[in-house]
């Protein structure tokens, strides 16, 4: 491996030795530990950390929460009432659970679009960004099947939606639906379903979390400079980089002490603020309820979903290139999955040999664009689909896909990027002034 | 640059999530201040109290509580009625016993029953389900400092009761007019051409439940129509959420420490830092 030349763990008492011929894990701790990492790191390179706590926080209090839930139609919804009322400390348990999946998802959006704008997907760390889309995926299926749970109004009537979906899929379509559901409809069996797999994904997303780790522990950390570590010798790496311990984990804990305050301020004075009333309501499969609004994380692809309509020439344009196979519903189906595949391309669809977007002149604006886009596309995904709100959201899609398909690559060609920082070093020391740390290379007494 | 554009999507962000909320219909609803509301808000202990009688007197006729157990009615932060009130309380209910399958007097760790009425529905949660100023949705930071808005919902809802507007002078109909309930009928000849409702409110299935003096407190406190509303509406808040109180706590408790923490951690990291960096140039 090629990974930036540090110190290495060295086994020193005679108990370390033993256990250091046996299995190395305290070596593995070590060298993840002490990873060399840039040391101009900025702050939006905490919410790697800000990520892994919502991964603990939500398996810690989802097994606490399913010790006293039960899934099956007749008790769900109860259940989650003895669980708020009943249950020591229950009522608390369940809304940071509850408010976990929000900040998991505030958090993932900024670590993307910081990935995005830092140029992190650019090789070599092509892999690390398809196994962070991997984990989003995982993430939206497990929140989707966790909104389920609960048993409201808002839980049956959004599964009764999203799996109608995959109803959508021309000829196979009914069958997979009816196989998702366990049925004709949504119902027990569905519910029995979800709750295993919400059971079970999360695991899975720790898992994908840890090769996401490896990847970029191998390639080492990007920096918003896009600049790489030198890797000549460790002399050299070291002029560019902190050990992570202590520097980045005391930092990144400062950042999740202040995220925390604010989210416990929620969880404590408006733990319903991102919830919708209707879910209060038992499921009731007679009554539909007025809208049928998903979670807020879900608004900016559910607009997409929704902005292809019949009546858009790229659709007709579809249904008649397939003799109708692809129709307004399966198109919108298909952008959607669509919109998060080409952010997953985002590697191969960027031609600029400048990684940072801070050295991209033309780059930036389309940058701040595609997030002034996200933030539309959640707005009219909450809206009624009616006038303007279709107009809206046909061109916030439209954008979207030309982002990462014609801006991305086109840009690389015509643009003239500035001169990028020749190391790390050089970065840093134009912020903080030069002051090596005790243990690296001296400088020369002025 | 990136993180100005960080902080302006972000605060877009939320501004977009609160205002999509409060994009239901309905006209808007009037709020009122009650004691436990904001970050530091506590249940009135006494209007709880009221607010159980007129519950008992007026609404149990039709509605039930059935995720309530009545019990919690001694519990700390809520009514907190005594032990021996709690199990007369109790008493007055039939309860089919789960074991025997006979009939027993209620006792304390039973809920309390279903609703008496098909169609009038459970309370436990109501002012949780309805929650919101302006239409169902709720707005914005609101609930930071004004509370769901479900507790003004069922109050605007009691005293919502009008004389139908004039467009409706035709309308046969088995429920009757509120000018707050946005889910009800409307006949058609208050709509205009693209079948929009001219009016505030709509028809309810409910008649107008609560009129002046119509429970005697037992505090002495005038039984006005609107103090019995936000008595009973206070009450209601308090059955969807027995725990707000201990809530409200535990979430103050957790901020005061994780500011500490945040302080600490931060000196830390200055302190760390300081053998890293030099002096701050730009």
């Amino acid at each position: 491996m090629a990974g930036i030349p540090h110190d290495h763990y060295e086994p020193k008492t005679g108990g370390e030795k033993w256990l250091y011929k046996r299995l190395p894990i305290l070596g593995l701790a070590y060298d993840t530990l002490m990873l060399p990492t840039p040391k101009n790191l900025n702050w939006m390179w905490i919410w790697g950390i800000v990520l892994t706590f919502c991964l603990g926080l939500q398996i810690i209090t989802g097994i606490v929460l399913v010790m006293h839930y039960t899934p099956h139609v007749d008790y769900a919804f109860a259940s989650v009432e003895h669980i708020m009322r009943n249950v020591n400390g229950g009522y608390f348990i369940r809304y940071l659970h509850q408010n976990g999946a929000s900040l998991f998802f505030f958090a993932v959006y900024l670590h993307i679009f910081r990935g995005l704008y830092y140029g992190s997907y650019k090789a070599p760390r092509e892999v690390t960004w398809i196994i962070g889309m991997l984990i989003y995926l995982a993430m939206m299926a497990t929140a989707f099947m966790g909104y389920v749970l609960p048993w409201g109004q808002m839980s049956f009537w959004g599964a009764t939606v999203i799996t109608g979906l995959f109803g959508a899929i021309p000829g196979i379509g009914e069958p997979i639906q009816t196989w998702l559901l366990g049925g004709p409809a949504v119902d027990n069996a569905t519910l029995n379903r979800f709750f295993s797999l919400h059971y079970l994904l999360p695991f899975v997303i720790a898992a994908l979390v840890a090769v996401h780790i490896w990847a970029f522990h191998t390639t080492g950390n990007n920096n918003p400079t896009g600049v790489e570590v030198r890797r000549g010798s460790k002399e050299e790496a070291e002029r560019d980089t902190l050990p992570f311990w202590p520097y980045f984990v005391i930092k990144d804990l400062f950042a999740l002490a202040v995220i925390l305050a604010i989210f416990f301020a929620v969880v404590g004075f408006m733990p319903n603020f991102l919830g919708h009333p209707d879910n209060y309501i038992q499921a009731n499969p007679l009554s539909t309820p007025a809208h049928i609004v998903p979670e807020w994380y879900f608004l900016p692809f559910y607009a997409i979903l929704r902005a292809f309509t019949a009546d858009v020439w790229v659709v007709i344009a579809a249904e008649w290139l397939t003799f109708g196979i692809v129709d307004a519903k399966f198109f919108g189906v298909l952008a959607m999955f669509g919109a998060i595949a080409v952010m997953a391309l985002a590697p191969w669809l960027d031609t600029s040999s400048v990684r940072s977007g801070r050295y991209r002149p033309m780059f930036k604006w389309w940058f701040a664009l595609l997030c002034v886009d996200f933030v539309v596309l959640a707005w009219v995904g909450a809206m009624p689909a009616e006038e303007p709100y279709a107009t809206i959201s046909l061109i916030a899609s439209a954008y979207w896909f030309a982002y990462f398909l014609v801006i991305l690559p086109l840009l690389g060609v015509i643009e003239k990027p500035l001169a990028q920082p020749a190391t790390i070093e050089e970065d840093f020391n134009a912020h903080y002034g030069s002051k090596p740390a005790q243990g690296y290379a001296a400088q020369p007494a002025e | 640059m990136f993180r100005k554009i960080t902080l302006t999507a972000v605060s877009a962000l939320a501004l977009t999530v609160g205002a999509a909320f409060a994009a239901g219909e309905g006209p808007a609803i009037p709020d009122v201040d009650f004691a436990h509301e904001g970050p530091f808000g506590r249940f009135d202990q006494f209007q709880l109290q009221r607010g159980l009688q007129v519950y008992t007197e007026v609404c149990s006729a039709c509605h039930g509580m059935k995720f309530v157990p009545i019990r919690t009615l001694a519990d700390e932060g809520g009514p907190m009625l005594p032990a021996d009130q709690v199990r007369a309380y109790a008493a007055q209910f039939t309860v089919t016993d789960a074991e025997t399958g006979e009939d027993r007097a209620g006792v304390d760790t039973d809920h309390f029953p279903v609703s008496a009425m098909e169609n009038a529905p459970d309370l436990s949660l109501m002012a949780k389900a309805r929650a919101g100023f302006s239409g169902p949705y709720g707005s914005g930071m609101n609930q930071l400092f004004k509370g769901m808005g479900g507790a003004e919902y069922i109050h605007a809802i009691l005293m919502g009761y009008e004389e139908p507007p004039e467009c409706a002078a035709d309308f046969e109909s088995d429920g009757y007019y509120n000018k707050y309930f946005a889910k009800g009928a409307i006949p058609d000849s208050c709509k205009d051409e693209h079948g929009h409702s001219t009016i505030e409110g709509s028809w309810i299935a409910m008649p107008q439940p609560l009129s002046d003096d119509q429970v005697t407190y037992a505090d002495g406190t005038a039984a006005t129509m609107d103090q019995m509303s936000m008595d009973v509406s206070a009450f209601l808040m308090w059955a969807a959420e027995p725990k707000l109180m201990a809530r409200k706590e535990a979430g103050f408790v957790s901020v005061i420490f994780l500011i500490l923490l945040s302080t600490l951690l931060y000196l830390t990291n200055k302190r760390l830092w300081a053998g890293v960096k030099g002096k701050k140039q730009a």
